[in-house]
């Protein structure tokens, strides 16, 4: 690097970045390239999620003799093992993971902000307690303790979901309960409390409110991470059988033998749509938590 | 003090090793008592099923029957394989040194590639080569490990078939020495141990690029700066050694899907650790092996984590200080 190069990255190091401040979820989404193009990826997902079935070509299950075809005109993305088509699979096998993203991400709010607000509020032996099992949740490997509880539990969509849900909360929970520990000492909390306000009252009014962006920006980042866990144990055979998703996909044409058969449309197309998925997803995540916590934005 | 503190690390690593023991224990000798599987079977009588619980240690109080697993666990019993009949520890103990293998290539790629990219981009803050770098990583980072893996083994090993599509070595293959042998390994190690960077790359570069760019805007840089020092040398003797810190506790917490993504990786590869004997297990539903695994990666995290603590605390004297 040269000297003059240096000097202007010292120069743009020491600028401060001004940034229009936006407020709300709304102007986040729509008035920030991010957000927008983070809300146009995931739109055309859940769309998938939704309409793929009816948009598909053909029934994503129906095998043919055409059996692993490269992409052609009657199927553009080829067909697989059994002869079905790539395109169909494809479509229809993203409510899998919007589904199992979305509803695991929300048990893991649920119970991450239960136990943060309760452990964070309360403090003493509870949130002794509290802390230890969610410590134990973060050290864990994750994977493992997922295949361990699928596999113990039979193979189901809900199974599925439970599972990444039970096991991705700890983070949130950790985050929530830093943000109680201040809030706890604000002068407002005092102040309702003064009057007599209960326990139940305080987190419902003053604490939850004051925590429920926090909660979300962190919300949308484990939908990432439980796309990309349902991906993962699918691949593993411990998916929902009667469902087609991108991890079955991807399970299926790996067993088949489709690497070494160079088909290619039978193996990209699955992992791609994980992969874009899971950056637009945490594209929004990261814009939401910026916009939370100013400190981030620092290093961008 | 300072030993008080790595005191209380230690402690705190037993007792979350202590809890994977308890879970462990329930959840496969209580939701898997073996002879509830028996009992479904016709041919099978009261009689047979209570010594069966008898022969297990079942009938004992739950309090005993943790003492004895615990006893086992630490003899290292941890029972036999349903599949082959084999202690399960023998069969951990051949994989381990596979998965160490493949592991320790990866994150040592891993660490000095993705933390190289850091500072390349942090030195380039918004430029192309910073948002080219920034793009790369965040791809790698969000494809899954194991769609990397095929994607290798499609180009690399059949459409230009200059590595193997898997395994540790040639099959059937009489090496003249060890270095033969040596070298054949490598080549089984490339791809696997590509996908296994790829995996942790990102995460790595991204903290280190961070790190770099709050390092660069401290003071003591622009004065190492002010004295005529060339760019380059205040960034390598300068910058990059204090920029380096973080890296030690993304190492632990990358600890984690490191495991996972040994499991995926190698049973794409067919390479023969840890990561595929889990595989093997899920698909033969083998609990005693399954459970073996989970209790050997929860102790390598645990201990994973133990140790970038322990090197955090030798080489930040603000921790030993405080």
């Amino acid at each position: 690097m040269s000297g003059e190069q240096a000097g202007a990255a010292v120069e743009v190091l020491a600028q401060p970045e001004f940034r229009d401040e936006p407020g709300t979820v709304r102007e986040l989404l729509l008035g920030t390239w991010r957000g927008r193009i983070g809300l146009a990826v995931v739109g055309i997902f859940v769309f998938m999620a939704v309409f793929g079935k009816a948009i598909a070509p053909y029934n994503p299950d129906a095998s043919s003799l055409d059996v692993l075809a490269p992409p052609n005109i009657h199927h553009l993305l080829g067909t697989t093992e059994n002869g079905s088509d790539v395109l169909s699979q494809v479509l229809v096998g993203a409510r899998v993971s919007i589904i199992v993203g979305f509803a695991a991400a929300a048990i893991s709010a649920v119970l991450g902000s239960a136990v943060g607000l309760v452990g964070g509020y309360f403090g003493g032996w509870t949130d002794r307690g509290l802390d230890a099992l969610e410590n134990w949740f973060l050290v864990i490997p994750t994977l493992p303790l997922m295949i361990v509880l699928a596999r113990i539990l039979s193979p189901s969509l809900t199974v599925l979901i439970v599972v990444i849900g039970l096991t991705s909360w700890a983070g949130t929970g950790r985050i929530v309960r830093a943000q109680v520990l201040t809030l706890r000492e604000r002068a407002f909390v005092e102040r309702a409390r003064a009057l007599g306000a209960g326990d139940g009252y305080i987190i419902r009014k003053h604490i939850l409110p004051n925590t429920l962006p926090l909660i979300f920006a962190n919300t949308v980042l484990i939908v990432a991470v439980a796309i990309l866990s349902e991906a993962a144990l699918s691949f593993l055979g411990l998916g929902d059988p009667t469902r087609i998703s991108w991890g079955t996909m991807l399970e299926n044409a790996f067993e088949s033998g489709a690497p070494s058969a160079q088909a290619w449309w039978y193996v990209i197309p699955p992992g791609l749509c994980i992969t874009v998925l899971v950056l637009a997803v945490s594209m929004l995540g990261y814009l939401f938590e910026e916009h939370v916590n100013p400190r981030l934005r620092e290093n961008r | 003090m300072s030993g008080r503190w790595l005191a209380g690390k230690v402690v705190a690593a037993l007792v979350t090793f202590a809890f994977v023991l308890v879970f462990n224990f329930f959840l496969f000798r209580i939701m898997g008592d073996p002879t509830t599987q028996l009992a479904k079977l016709p041919q099978s009588t009261p009689e047979e099923i209570q010594r069966l619980r008898h022969d297990y240690g079942l009938d004992k109080p739950l309090l005993g029957q943790f003492a004895d697993y615990v006893g086992d666990t630490s003899r290292l019993d941890l029972g036999l394989s349903q599949r082959s009949r084999q202690p399960v520890w023998d069969e951990i103990k051949d994989a381990l040194p596979w998965t160490l293998l493949l592991v320790g290539t990866g994150t040592l790629l891993a660490t000095l590639i993705g933390s190289w990219m850091g500072v390349v981009a942090a030195t380039r803050r918004g430029k192309k080569t910073d948002d080219g770098l920034l793009g790369f990583s965040l791809f790698t980072y969000a494809a899954p490990e194991y769609w990397i893996g095929i994607i290798l083994i499609l180009v690399f090993a059949v459409w230009i078939p200059i590595f193997p599509t898997g395994l540790q070595v040639t099959p059937g293959v009489e090496f003249s020495g060890f270095f033969a042998n040596a070298w054949d390994v490598a080549k089984h190690l490339v791809l696997p141990a590509t996908a296994m960077t790829l995996m942790l790359l990102g995460q790595y570069f991204l903290i280190m690029r961070s790190s770099m760019v709050d390092v660069l805007t401290e003071d003591f840089i622009t004065v190492k700066r002010a004295t005529g020092l060339p760019w380059e040398r205040v960034v390598r003797r300068h910058a990059v050694p204090n920029a380096l810190l973080p890296l030690v506790t993304l190492s632990a917490i990358q600890f984690g899907a490191v495991v996972g993504g040994a499991i995926t990786i190698e049973t794409i590869f067919s390479w023969p650790g840890l990561g595929e004997l889990s595989f093997q297990a899920i698909q033969d539903k083998d609990f005693p092996v399954l459970e073996g695994t989970f209790l050997v990666f929860s102790a390598g995290v645990i201990l994973a984590n133990l140790l970038a603590d322990c090197l955090y605390f030798y080489l930040d004297p603000r921790v030993q200080s405080a």
